[in-house]
């Protein structure tokens, strides 16, 4: 079963749910997708493994055998080849490797090459299988490096996969292909109102979901009001509690020193587990 | 003409409380929310859209169905999975590149315009607002905060203001990056926890990389002063500015359940007034600042 933990609204928890999740259920795999800001290896600690680099595929152009034609640069929907009459010009960052300026070349003049655009690392820790991707600094693609991540997937296991902030292409990168989503939002205008917009790209791409609502007690009842509105099961609350926000600071996954919540997210999980089997 | 980004690299640290405080501060700046996906900024500051603009992000491959032969050629070439196994476009996975559409023999496939979006340009209490909303699951979110950039340039222009506020969205990929690009200064919004940490530094190299002059805020300072001195130490050993440092309040909370920013909800809190002193330190350098 692959679940993903998610939020539309950042810093609302997601890592933490999904790192808890991870120990308290374990022998499970978790892959970080959030690539531009990985943190569950923080709450993790894991012995690192190994490291691969993530490459993307870019047109490498044989100058001998280029009659600058220019239907590359003209086919080119994201403006990655510039080509004049003497000069031909690749743009790593722009290219979304289609491989159709290949396919148009008339000379057969353009191969491929590998340009480096992040990392991948592998990790172990208490149970839990860590895979976590790292976006290159001023590398602007995510989606690449989150397909690369989601690609050391082991089907038919138990994978929770840590989804970046936000509602557009990373997101939807790394909840296409769940069975199921966890939205976290917290209880405020903020939380609710990018919760509305994660529940819509939810329902356009259909993947099921729940939401947990993270720091009850602050903010309003709205959140609340919503969901049963939309009959969208809550299916845990974590209440705001200085003692969480602290332990969370300094990189201790809360239920580790409260083991009370251990059984909070098993049920979680088989929670999760029913709904999907349903 | 002056422009700030306020970016935190991680999520919820507090970017769009302290840009509407500023915006509240400033008076007559141009601002804009370049969180196109979930934006939260017009929350505080009410914004009354005067304009709307249809935003065509890519195209998307349609394929006429009285003309394909089912070959299935299209499907094989994509790099994007965007054709399925019944051969029907996924609009989400497809990026508009045109390889299908030169695949195909039949010439069943075309490209069309999609409208990925909407830009708005509108006004509020305390000036001009230049802010967007992606579709559901639409991406090219970089060029839509491009689009929206240049608008508020624009408007900074039309009605003579030197100064753009920009929000910026957590992360350091494409939109991130297409709101930082020839700005004068970036704020980044910190919080002390080790993902605080470890994310702020990412945010600084990307500054670096991208030549824009770093300050630094840490926000709920208090939750671990611990982490909070060694953010203060590590940025002092880099030579960086960090200009505010502000407790944790529910008050923050309270004033965005009333659709206000802090410093008109409670001016008198310290939350407030810390805001309001880093306002005046990041104005201050924006102006004596040459470029």
């Amino acid at each position: 079963m692959i679940v993903s933990i998610a939020s539309g609204k950042g810093g609302t928890g997601k890592t933490s749910v999904a790192v808890n999740l991870a120990l308290s259920v374990g022998n499970v795999q978790l892959l970080d997708c959030d690539v531009e800001e990985p943190n569950a290896h923080l709450l993790l600690h894991p012995d690192l493994q190994k490291t691969e680099t993530v490459y993307s595929l870019i047109p490498l152009i044989n100058e001998e055998l280029c009659s600058h034609c220019g239907e590359c640069s003209k086919f080119c929907q994201y403006n990655a080849i510039f080509a004049t009459s003497e000069k031909i010009l690749v743009f790593p960052e722009l290219c979304h490797s289609c491989g159709g300026c290949a396919l148009v070349c008339p000379k057969k003049a353009i191969t491929w090459k590998k340009h480096r655009i992040g990392a991948l690392k592998f990790g172990l820790a208490e149970g839990v299988e860590l895979v976590y991707g790292e976006l290159e600094i001023g590398k602007p693609m995510a989606v690449p490096v989150i397909k690369a991540v989601k690609k050391q997937i082991r089907e038919g296991e138990n994978v929770i996969l840590d989804s970046p902030p936000g509602t557009s292409c990373p997101f939807v990168e790394t909840v296409r292909g769940s069975d199921f989503c966890v939205l976290v939002t917290e209880p405020t205008p903020f939380g609710l109102h990018d919760l509305k917009i994660a529940v819509e790209v939810l329902r356009r791409i259909a993947v099921p979901f729940g939401v947990v609502v993270n720091r009850a007690g602050i903010g309003d009842k709205n959140v609340y009001e919503y969901c049963r509105e939309e009959n969208i099961r809550i299916l845990l609350e974590i209440p705001y509690q200085r003692r969480i926000a602290e332990l969370y600071s300094r990189g201790v996954p809360f239920s580790l020193e409260m083991p009370e919540w251990e059984e909070k997210f098993q049920t979680l999980y088989s929670e999760i587990r029913k709904s999907v089997s349903r | 003409m002056k422009q700030l980004t306020i970016l935190s690299g991680k999520g919820g640290t507090g970017k769009t409380s302290i840009t509407a405080s500023f915006v509240v501060l400033a008076k007559n700046a141009v601002v804009v929310d370049c969180d196109v996906d979930a934006p939260d900024l017009h929350m505080l500051l009410h914004p009354e859209v005067i304009k709307t603009q249809e935003f065509i992000g890519s195209k998307v491959a349609v394929i006429d169905k009285a003309k394909c032969i089912e070959c299935g050629f299209c499907r094989q070439t994509c790099n994007f999975d965007a054709i399925t196994s019944d051969l029907k476009v996924d609009a989400i996975a497809c990026e508009g590149c045109g390889v299908c559409a030169v695949a195909c023999p039949a010439g069943a496939i075309a490209l069309t315009q999609r409208i990925s979006g909407n830009a708005y340009i509108s006004k509020t209490k305390y000036g001009f607002m230049s802010h967007a909303l992606l579709y559901p699951g639409e991406s090219n979110s970089g060029k839509l905060v491009t689009l929206v950039r240049q608008n508020a340039k624009i408007l900074a222009e039309k009605e003579n203001q030197d100064l753009i506020i920009i929000d910026g969205s957590p992360g350091i990929g494409c939109p991130v990056i297409a709101s930082i690009t020839g700005v004068d200064a970036a704020l980044v919004v910190t919080e002390p926890t080790l993902s605080g940490i470890h994310d702020l530094e990412r945010v600084l190299k990307l500054l670096d990389h991208f030549n824009v002059a770093p300050f630094v805020c840490v926000n709920m300072y208090d939750v671990n002063t611990d982490n909070t001195n060694k953010i203060l130490s590590f940025c002092r050993e880099s030579g960086i500015d960090v200009v505010g440092i502000i407790p944790f309040s529910s008050e923050v909370t309270q004033a965005m359940v009333n659709g206000k920013t802090i410093v008109e909800y409670s001016p008198e809190s310290s939350v407030a007034e810390e805001i309001t002193t880093m306002w005046r330190k990041l104005y201050l350098s924006l102006k004596s600042s040459d470029s």
